[in-house]
């Protein structure tokens, strides 16, 4: 699909959230997003690449940190994760297993 | 809110529908060709064959009743033609919709066969339509229309555009003192503390949990470990890790408010207005045949992937953020809200879209599962008939 000027790469369902959900295939590199509910745009230069959909880190998480998204925990670090990095099964995992 | 005029149908007990019905109502799967037969001879009449009926006991059974006559209670029903092969349970499901006060009538097979039956059944079912033509809309609010909500067919889209959307329109009805349905037991699963949470006291945070783990217990009795499974292989294809990642995107539909109820399926909302839990089953037809069985009037259907779902009586609007769905499957989509993606627009203005198309249908609009006949009508069984 053709991106309208200025669209986001990825999006943050709220604020205070530590991983944002790319919104089209993103390569390595400085990519703009944002927030799902206001205008703030963040910035993050992405240290691999991200597919539509899965998660980029917003800010470093060290391992054994909660991740959080839609302002709640939906996981575990198992590895330290630096600003940029994908976010996926990789480096985390549920808390509830 | 919006000034914008609402009308439908208010009924003998009061309640407001947004369709204007004339069911005739198989009490089993044997009755489906008279029911069938009769909507076919009586224009504008709406047929509601299922697959069971006979041999059910117990909780079973009394799932199937409470379901059969919840729909035809429905507001958006009108009255009500009930064909069944005998009389009993006919007559059982005849009491049940007559509380409403809504006309209905009850027809057996048994000593009379097919034939005699329809003819009996359709003079009276013309009559009904008659009547029924001359019932007229009237301005009603927002808080007397149920709304229900499911998803579907769930992406990473959902999580991100359709079910936020959704949970805009479900605050927004919960503050103008309306009532809200959802539902799907075993989706919640890895985000069922945060909805214990949200419940209003200790009472339904107890009725609550119960059924959430009365539905795992059965799930579990079946020799599945729903969270080992979880989340299954193509979701973390689209990007889900975890299985509270999720169940996040599914409560992300049911928006901020507070739980004030928690039913059984089927149950109508008693304890005044809001958000309530229903248990149920998370496939489609089976939750909304539910919920439109508890009276709700207009359901919404946030989907990733795509989804076809409508139903009889209680009308299905449907909304997603995926573009490609969106385009490839327009003819099923009441609303397009890829634009949140591309931040065309905000999370605020795409809510107000939706309340939008939801005034526009509950004022008369076709939804698109109407305008191409979509009306899966399905029944949840609890275990096997005797």
């Amino acid at each position: 699909m053709a991106q309208p000027p200025g669209a986001p790469g990825f999006l943050a369902h709220r604020d205070g959230d530590l991983v944002g959900v790319a919104v089209r295939d993103l390569d390595p590199g400085p990519v703009d997003g944002g927030y799902l509910s206001g205008p703030a745009s963040i910035s993050v230069r992405l240290t691999e690449a991200v597919p539509l959909g899965h998660k980029l880190a917003l800010a470093d998480i060290a391992a054994g940190e909660q991740i959080i998204e839609y302002g709640q925990p939906v996981g575990i670090a198992t590895r330290d994760i630096g600003r940029g990095d994908h976010v996926h099964v990789h480096n985390v995992r549920s808390a509830r297993l | 809110m919006s000034g914008r005029v609402l009308t439908g149908y208010r009924r003998e007990n009061g309640a407001v529908g947004i369709r204007n019905h004339t069911v005739i109502l198989p009490v089993d799967d044997l009755s489906n060709a008279a029911a069938e037969a009769v909507a076919a001879l009586v224009p504008g009449t709406l047929a509601l064959p299922h697959a069971y009926g006979r041999l059910q006991f117990g909780a079973d059974l009394e799932l199937t009743f409470r379901t059969l006559a919840g729909n035809a209670a429905n507001p958006n029903v009108a009255s009500a033609v009930v064909i069944g092969i005998e009389p009993n349970w006919t007559e059982r499901l005849v009491a049940g919709i007559a509380k409403t006060g809504k006309p209905v009538a009850g027809f057996a097979i048994e000593r009379h066969g097919d034939l005699r039956t329809i003819e009996r059944a359709a003079r009276v079912a013309a009559q009904f339509r008659q009547d029924d033509s001359e019932r007229t809309r009237q301005e009603v609010e927002r808080s007397e229309i149920v709304l229900s909500i499911k998803c579907g067919e769930s992406d990473t889209t959902s999580g991100l555009g359709s079910c936020p959307t959704t949970a805009q329109a479900v605050d927004r009805w919960v503050e103008a003192g309306g009532t809200v349905l959802f539902g799907e037991t075993s989706e919640l699963t890895g985000g069922e503390h945060l909805i214990a949470q949200r419940c209003v006291n200790e009472a339904v945070r107890q009725k609550f949990q119960g059924l959430y783990d009365r539905y795992m217990a059965m799930i579990a009795r079946a020799g599945v470990d729903l969270l080992g499974s979880q989340p299954t292989q193509g979701n973390i294809r689209g990007g889900l890790s975890t299985i509270e990642e999720k169940a996040m995107g599914n409560i992300a539909k049911t928006g901020t408010k507070q739980v004030v109820g928690a039913l059984e399926a089927a149950e109508p909302p008693g304890s005044g207005p809001g958000l309530y839990f229903m248990d149920t089953s998370s496939a489609a037809a089976e939750c909304i045949t539910l919920m439109a069985a508890a009276g709700a009037v207009l359901h919404l259907f946030p989907t990733g992937q795509g989804n076809v779902i409508g139903h009889p009586v209680e009308p299905v609007i449907k909304l997603t953020a995926n573009p490609l769905t969106a385009q490839t499957m327009a003819e099923h989509i009441d609303l397009d809200c890829a634009g949140l993606l591309t931040r065309q627009y905000d999370l605020t203005a795409a809510g107000g879209r939706l309340m939008e198309i939801c005034d526009r249908v509950i004022n008369g609009r076709l939804t698109c599962a109407e305008a191409i006949g979509h009306r899966e009508f399905v029944l949840t069984r609890l275990y096997p008939s005797a």
